[in-house]
């Protein structure tokens, strides 16, 4: 990897390769790990369904409990503006719609560059800020392994590093577009062996709960 | 209860791991917003008390044994191992600081169940030995003699021919054929005797073929509370046996909270085949019955009154609306708690925390809960429909000085009957 170049070259070519193999059958046996294990039949007499008080319990959860968000405002808002910052800048950018409709196919409008752009810095922020909470709210910071930590820095990376090629702030331009990414690699490979998996998983979880809460009459 | 090691412990977790677990595990990101659903945190701010904190053992077992990748940190010695130590420290957290009132389910962003785990994890406790001593004692005694506290059938006997003097009425016992067989929790037997003598009105006046059933008469569940499928299993079979040999359509489950998850829900699960009855709440049937016009009541209660939402019974059984339209025939001044029916606070004594004595300190500061609760309404009387919260309820009062009547809700009802006798 003598140039800049070699390296852009390398992270665009076999380190994406890579990454993305790692993602996609990461996941797939992590997903395949969950639904194979099964649940035993319950002989109880329902009170009620199982499968749509659990596909409302999908959509039902994206909203807070009215006590949660009274008491914790700041998870829920700021877990709302990262998650929602993160998604803009990954799709709505206009170079990002191009890469994926030269790979995928499809593309549809994007956003003004400003508009990504505060969009971006409005996330890094957000994610700063939640850092910080992490690290001083006694429950978070309990309940806080490396993984937490890793998982923050995985999902930062990417819009930093995005923010910076932006901008030509570090030169050449080809090593910073490389580092960029990278990162993204490495946002990829973290994904099926941490918590980063709740993006697949939740949907799973949240039809559980309102399942088995509906086959008792409850919507949960 | 057969001899507890190590090694059968993490068996029975291993074999609690289902798909909902794993899908639970994989989800959770730390947010730790289930700690503000929880009352052991909410009032003390112990970060322990967070609840998906209590499924660590559980969590480790998931990962280090489900997951491939934690197979891999496992054999490269990375994984930190569920030792008799790790499952001693838990052992309060579980049991003394977990009601399995599930309201922690309700809140989780990602959908996790935790109360569904904690019940299972439970399982993994007993059968490793790691369980308080006062569970421990009251599971004993729900095999050995029939109840959690001891009670035998001669003492409903006495209670029966107590009641039968007072009022001149019968209660049936092990009548064969009978519609309904009534299951009583042993603290109705011991310290709110009320309730049978309001079933025996009520039925009396709506004309229902109840029965009691010497052999069976004990509806709360030991097991279930400590987390021992096999002594959960061979309480609710008792009671299958007893409806069965008495050929009842139906099995009515007490004012208690987790006797109706134990009957109702677990029971099928448990002994491995579904009944040849249906199970009802008791608050379902009377339901039932004023919805008919088979259950007469007359005047009203006028004093501001509210009602303490049973965990087990609500938020975990489905029975939601029939204790607010039984109310609403005989209370003009009933309102609702800020937080109610689904997202209830418990009364901090379910899931075996007042067989526990151990807990005692910890449950009654985490009462500071309910308190703040009533506080907020100004009422003159509490209302409920498990003998367990209501004991606790009243417990907890005394404890913070504050005169409040606590009254089942079944009893209340019989106290507006007309007994019109035609």
């Amino acid at each position: 990897m003598s140039s800049p170049i070699d390296f852009l070259l390398w992270v665009k070519g076999p380190a994406f390769d890579i990454a993305l193999a790692v993602f996609v059958i990461g996941i797939v046996v992590r997903l395949l790990e969950i639904v194979l294990l099964g649940r035993k039949q319950d002989l109880a007499e329902p009170k009620g369904e199982e499968f749509g008080p659990g596909l409302r319990t999908i959509v039902t959860r994206t909203l807070p409990e009215a006590g949660s968000f009274k008491q914790s405002p700041f998870t829920v808002i700021g877990g709302y503006i990262w998650h929602i910052g993160f998604l803009i800048c990954l799709l709505f950018f206009v170079p990002h719609i191009e890469l994926l409709h030269s790979v995928l196919g499809i593309k549809w409008p994007g956003l003004s560059n400003h508009i990504v752009d505060a969009v971006a810095v409005v996330t890094m922020a957000t994610l700063v800020a939640m850092l910080i909470d992490r690290i001083t709210h006694s429950v978070k910071r309990f309940l806080s392994g490396p993984e937490d930590y890793l998982v923050w820095l995985a999902a930062f990376l990417p819009i930093m590093t995005g923010y910076l090629a932006y901008h030509r702030v570090l030169v050449p331009y080809p090593l910073v577009l490389g580092i960029h990414i990278l990162s993204i690699e490495f946002l990829m490979v973290l994904f099926p062996f941490t918590k980063l998996m709740h993006t697949f998983t939740f949907p799973l979880a949240r039809w559980y709960n309102g399942a088995m809460a509906g086959r008792r009459g409850v919507q949960s | 209860m057969s001899k507890a090691t190590l090694e059968r412990g993490l068996n029975a977790l291993r074999e609690e791991i289902d798909a909902p677990v794993a899908a639970f595990f994989s989800s959770c990101v730390n947010c730790g917003l289930c700690a503000e659903a929880c009352l052991f945190y909410t009032e003390t701010g112990d970060p322990r008390y967070t609840p998906i904190n209590k499924l660590e053992p559980l969590r480790r077992i998931w990962e280090q044994e489900f997951t491939l990748w934690g197979r891999i940190k496992k054999a490269l010695g990375l994984a930190q191992p569920v030792t008799d130590e790790l499952l001693q420290e838990w052992e309060p957290l579980v049991y003394d600081a977990c009601s399995l009132c599930g309201r922690c389910s309700m809140v989780c962003p990602v959908g996790n169940d935790i109360a569904y785990m904690i019940r299972k994890e439970r399982e993994g406790f007993v059968a490793s030995g790691n369980a308080p001593e006062g569970m421990k004692g009251a599971s004993t005694r729900a095999i050995k003699v029939g109840s959690p506290m001891g009670v035998k059938f001669h003492a409903v006997q006495a209670q029966i021919r107590h009641i039968e003097a007072d009022t001149g009425l019968e209660v049936p016992v092990d009548v064969e054929g009978a519609d309904y067989l009534a299951l009583l929790s042993s603290m109705e037997i011991m310290n709110f005797p009320e309730y049978i003598e309001a079933l025996a009105r009520i039925f009396k006046q709506a004309g229902v073929s109840w029965t009691l059933c010497s052999e069976a008469f004990e509806a709360t569940n030991a097991g279930i509370q400590i987390g021992s499928s096999d002594i959960a299993a061979e309480l609710v079979e008792r009671v299958v046996k007893g409806a069965e040999k008495l050929k009842v359509k139906y099995v009515i489950s007490p004012e208690c909270g987790h006797a109706y998850t134990a009957i109702r829900w677990e029971g099928p699960n448990l002994i491995g085949r579904r009944y040849p009855f249906k199970v009802v709440h008791i608050l379902e049937l009377l339901d039932e019955l004023r919805a008919a016009g088979r259950l007469k009541t007359q005047g009203m209660d006028e004093a501001r009154l509210t009602f303490h939402d049973p965990c087990q019974i609500v938020r975990k059984g489905g029975v939601l609306e029939p204790p607010r339209n039984l109310l609403k025939q005989v209370a003009s001044n009933f309102v609702e708690m800020s937080d109610h029916r689904e997202m209830n606070w418990c009364c901090g004594g379910g899931g075996g925390v007042s067989a526990n004595e151990r807990a005692d300190e910890l449950r009654l500061k985490v009462f500071a809960r309910k308190k703040s609760q009533l506080d907020e309404l100004n009422v003159d009387k509490l209302v409920t429909a498990c003998a367990n919260c209501r004991l606790m309820l009243e417990d907890g009062l005394e404890e913070y000085r504050v005169e409040l009547p606590v009254v089942g809700l079944t009893e209340m009802l019989a106290e507006h009957l007309v007994e019109d006798n035609e």
